[in-house]
Parts: structure tokens; C-alpha cells; sequence
């Protein structure tokens, strides 16, 4: 059935692989902690270009080192990027990456540091990088269908504000783009732990649902269960959603539920950074419910818009994804204003429905697609944070 | 519509959420139950930070929590009607 949603377009960058992007950056991506000196010193050679440097990639193995393996060659995939310098110490991990990124077709090469050392690297990928610009600046944006956007959520410093505001406007949002055909992103799994029996109950079928409520006994078991030392009262609720009026992880977990709205119904889950193999429609991905671990795994998966509702003001970025900060409470408003792309204050004076903070937010996310930076763009948040599932060998 | 005091998700609630800043003790709440845009006035016991909680009803210790019409958590202290409701008298169930 048409709706007013359905005409909706954004001018967006085709990728070779027919994937929309919403930026166009020339990424200097490093294989391993070692190498970011030398991914920092080509971005600052090369002006354009953009450095990701982490704190990982080495020395992990098994489900760690996939997921290290995932998150870097989703990032360099992610269509949000144009072409991709990949630099590691050693050439066999910089290979695999490099190989991974270049099944989208998108320029990439690698460099490795070992016999060559950091100067002659440093100038090789800049004369790479240097064409890799060249190249992403003659790329135009065209029309787009708003069905061709992939978007992630995951709030962030939540209050009560945001159940009863923000996040119910992510949902609202959601409903009424999923069924136009977007693809949608949504995680936090300790975060679910209070309203997991309804987060069962909106899978798309009952095996969907069983291998949900697997995952997320997993988490509690071996990740919570398995080391904690108290009830987690510092850690989660987090001192600032204690501020803001949350006691309980059940009261924090009903609220981040809010953001998958009323009608949406999860399709498949998603291992740690990974890629949507289902169509289009919504995804759970297993993740943490920390703010710039979850965004960098959604955006590895393919995300190119982050919807982030935020209480008391988490004010969180990430180098290739624009993340909108949507915010109902009204002292964050006035406190720290700069951080919110979107004010749903008057959903708590009971001055604007929830319908109306979604078409705000839907017309924040086309804005934002066609261009507008986002608050945490503007400020500089490009925080990437990669998960870490256990010590190195 | 006058701006409400206190927004209350559920009818089954027996605790909702203060959406002003610098609420007062002895204030005559306007409270909405967002569910159907019901209203309903309380008087609050306490001086309440904009998003925490104040109780609907007279509340034992042992009693369960409703908000969103679901459990939040157990509480761990009597309560008064119109008290404030936080990690001094409500408790999580699991971890």
C-alpha cells in the first residue's frame, strides 16, 4: 500500500555493488594497533582522507579474531566509504582485509609495514591515498529511493525521558519506513534483560524467536553471570541513567524496546558486525550495550544512518556513520542543545504526538542523507570503539 | 492542554515519571496516563528531579513495580503515595 512515506527519495552515492552511501570518505585503515601511526601520518599528508585508528588486531584468535576480521572489513565496505588504504604490520592480515573489502568492487589497497618500515609506507599509501581522492571527489550523489537507506539505532545515556519520548520515536520511525523496504538495525542484548519475553514475541516466527532467546542467555550467561561482582548497580543502569530517574534494568530495558515500535518485527539475527543476508526488513545484532562499540558494529554490518536517542545526553559519533541525536528532555535541551539533531521535548508537554516526532525524525534522517552534518559530525565525534570478547593469546 | 507534572505510560502503573524540572513537595501534580491521554491530579511528598519517579499508590516493601504495565523490579520499602521512588526503596529482580 502507498503511503506519504513511499515517494520519499535522498540523494545518496551508489557504490559498485549497488549499495547507497550517505558520505563519501577515502579511509585510512589500519589491520592493527602498531599501525596507526602510520594511517594518521598519511591522513594528515593527504587532506580528505580519514584515519581510523583502534586499540586491536593483534594476537586474537577465534571468535575474537572473527569478529576483529568483521568489524574491519565492514567498515572499509560500508558504503558510506569511496576507496579504502588498508595498512598493517605484516602483509597476510592486511591481505585478508584488503581481499574482503575489495568484494564490493570499491577501490582498496594495502601496505604493510615489515621490510619496508614506516616512511616508505607512509609515502606509498599517500600517493594511493592521493588518487583514492581524486577519485571520491568526481563522484556525484543521485536520486535515491528512501527504501535503499539501512538504518541503525541504540540509545544511549537513557533516562525515563526516553521511553516515554525519544525512543517510541525511533519506533515510530521504523514502523512506518520498514514497510517501504529499509533495512533496519537494532542490538544492545544486555540491555533487552527485563522485557525479553517481549522482545521474543516480535521475531517474525517462532524459530526467529528461539534462536533470539538463545542468543541472549548467552550474553547473560557467559558474559554477565559468568563476571559479575555485584548486581551491576555501577554498571548498568549506568550512573548517568540512575541520575536520570532509572532504577532498574527492567525499566531500562522497556524503554530501549520502545525504539523497535509497535507493528516492527524483527526478521533475523546478526552475529557481532555482521552483514544482513535475509533482505530487506529489521535485524537484532548481538552487540554491547556500550555506545561506541554498538554503532561501530552496526555500521561494520552496513549501517549508513545511526538513530540515537539520548537522555541525559550521551554525546557519541562515529568516523563514517552520521549518527542523529534525538532527545524529549527538556533539561539536556537546555543544557547542552549542541549535541541534539532532533528536539522531541514536546512529546513530554504533551504538545507534539509521537506520529509527529517520527515524521521529524524520518525528515531529520532524508536531511541528514542528502548531507546536513550532524551535531556529532560538526563537534568531531568519530568514535571507534572495536569489541573485544576475550584476552589475546 | 496544561503542561502535565507527571506522566504515567500504563493504567496498571503504580509509579510514573516527573517531566518538570524543579517539582516542589506539596505540589498538586497534573499527571496523564500517555496510554490514552487520561488525567488524573496527585500531590507529591517530595522535593522529585525531573525523570524520577514518584508513586501512584501506598506501596508495601516486597511489592513488584508496574511501569509500562510490565515488572520494573521489587520494591524494598514501604512507600507513600505521592513519594519518591528510586535505588533507595526499588530493586532490580534479576542479576
Amino acid at each position: 500500500m502507498a503511503t506519504k512515506y513511499s515517494n520519499m527519495t535522498f540523494q545518496g552515492y551508489r557504490r559498485e555493488n549497488g549499495r547507497v552511501g550517505v558520505r563519501n570518505h577515502v579511509v585510512i585503515l589500519p589491520v592493527d594497533d602498531i599501525s596507526n601511526a602510520a594511517c594518521e601520518a598519511v591522513a594528515n599528508n593527504i587532506k580528505g582522507t580519514l584515519a581510523i585508528p583502534h586499540a586491536y588486531g593483534r594476537l586474537q584468535f577465534g571468535e575474537d579474531l572473527d569478529v576483529h576480521f568483521r568489524t574491519m572489513i565492514g567498515t572499509g565496505s560500508n558504503p558510506n566509504v569511496a576507496a579504502v588504504v588498508v595498512i598493517g604490520i605484516e602483509p597476510g592480515w592486511t591481505k585478508k582485509i584488503v581481499d574482503g573489502i575489495a568484494a564490493t568492487g570499491k577501490p582498496v589497497t594495502g601496505l604493510s609495514i615489515e621490510q619496508n618500515g614506516d616512511l616508505k609506507t607512509i609515502m606509498d599509501a599517500s600517493r594511493v591515498a592521493k588518487e583514492y581522492v581524486h577519485f571520491a571527489s568526481e563522484l556525484q550523489r543521485e536520486e535515491c529511493s528512501i527504501s535503499e537507506l539501512w538504518v541503525s539505532t541504540k540509545c544511549g545515556e537513557s533516562d525515563t525521558t526516553t521511553g516515554l519520548s525519544s525512543c517510541p520515536t525511533v519506533g515510530n520511525m521504523y514502523d512506518k519506513l520498514l514497510p517501504e523496504g529499509i533495512t533496519g538495525f537494532f542490538g544492545e542484548t544486555s540491555e533487552i534483560t527485563g522485557a525479553e519475553h517481549i522482545c521474543k514475541t516480535r521475531a517474525i516466527n517462532e524459530d526467529v524467536g528461539e534462536r533470539w532467546y538463545k542468543m541472549w542467555e548467552a550474553y547473560q550467561n557467559d558474559v554477565i553471570f559468568a563476571h559479575q561482582t555485584d548486581d551491576l548497580s555501577d554498571s548498568q543502569p549506568t550512573k548517568g541513567n540512575i541520575e536520570g530517574g532509572l532504577t532498574t534494568i527492567e525499566e531500562k530495558a522497556l524503554g530501549n524496546l520502545e525504539k523497535i515500535g509497535r507493528t516492527s518485527q524483527f526478521i533475523d539475527i546478526l552475529e557481532p558486525a555482521e552483514a544482513p543476508q535475509s533482505g530487506n526488513g529489521l535485524y537484532f545484532m548481538d552487540s554491547s550495550s556500550a555506545a561506541a562499540e554498538c554503532v561501530t558494529l552496526m555500521a561494520a554490518g552496513g549501517a549508513v544512518i545511526h538513530t540515537f536517542p539520548t537522555g541525559q545526553g550521551n554525546v557519541v559519533g562515529n568516523p563514517i556513520v552520521p549518527v542523529i541525536k534525538i532527545s524529549g528532555n527538556p533539561r539536556t535541551l537546555r543544557t547542552m542543545s549542541e549535541h541534539i539533531d532532533v528536539d522531541v521535548t514536546g512529546v513530554l508537554t504533551r504538545e507534539m504526538t509521537i506520529a509527529e516526532a517520527g515524521d521529524s525524525l524520518i525528515e531529520m534522517i532524508v536531511r541528514t542523507s542528502n548531507g546536513r552534518a550532524t551535531a556529532a559530525e560538526a563537534l568531531g565525534h568519530r568514535e571507534f570503539s572495536m569489541t573485544k570478547l576475550y584476552r589475546s593469546a | 492542554m496544561t503542561t502535565p507534572h507527571l506522566l504515567v505510560h500504563d493504567h496498571a502503573d503504580n509509579v510514573g515519571v516527573v517531566v518538570v524540572e524543579g517539582l516542589k513537595a506539596g505540589t498538586t501534580m497534573l499527571c496523564v496516563v500517555t496510554h490514552d491521554n487520561s488525567s488524573f491530579e496527585l500531590a507529591s511528598k517530595a522535593d522529585v528531579p525531573i525523570g524520577h519517579k514518584i508513586a501512584l499508590k501506598d506501596i508495601k516493601s516486597g511489592d513488584t513495580a508496574i511501569k509500562y504495565g510490565e515488572d520494573i523490579g521489587k520494591f524494598v520499602a514501604d512507600v507513600e503515595k505521592g513519594a519518591h521512588v528510586h535505588t533507595h526503596n526499588l530493586k532490580t529482580k534479576r542479576w
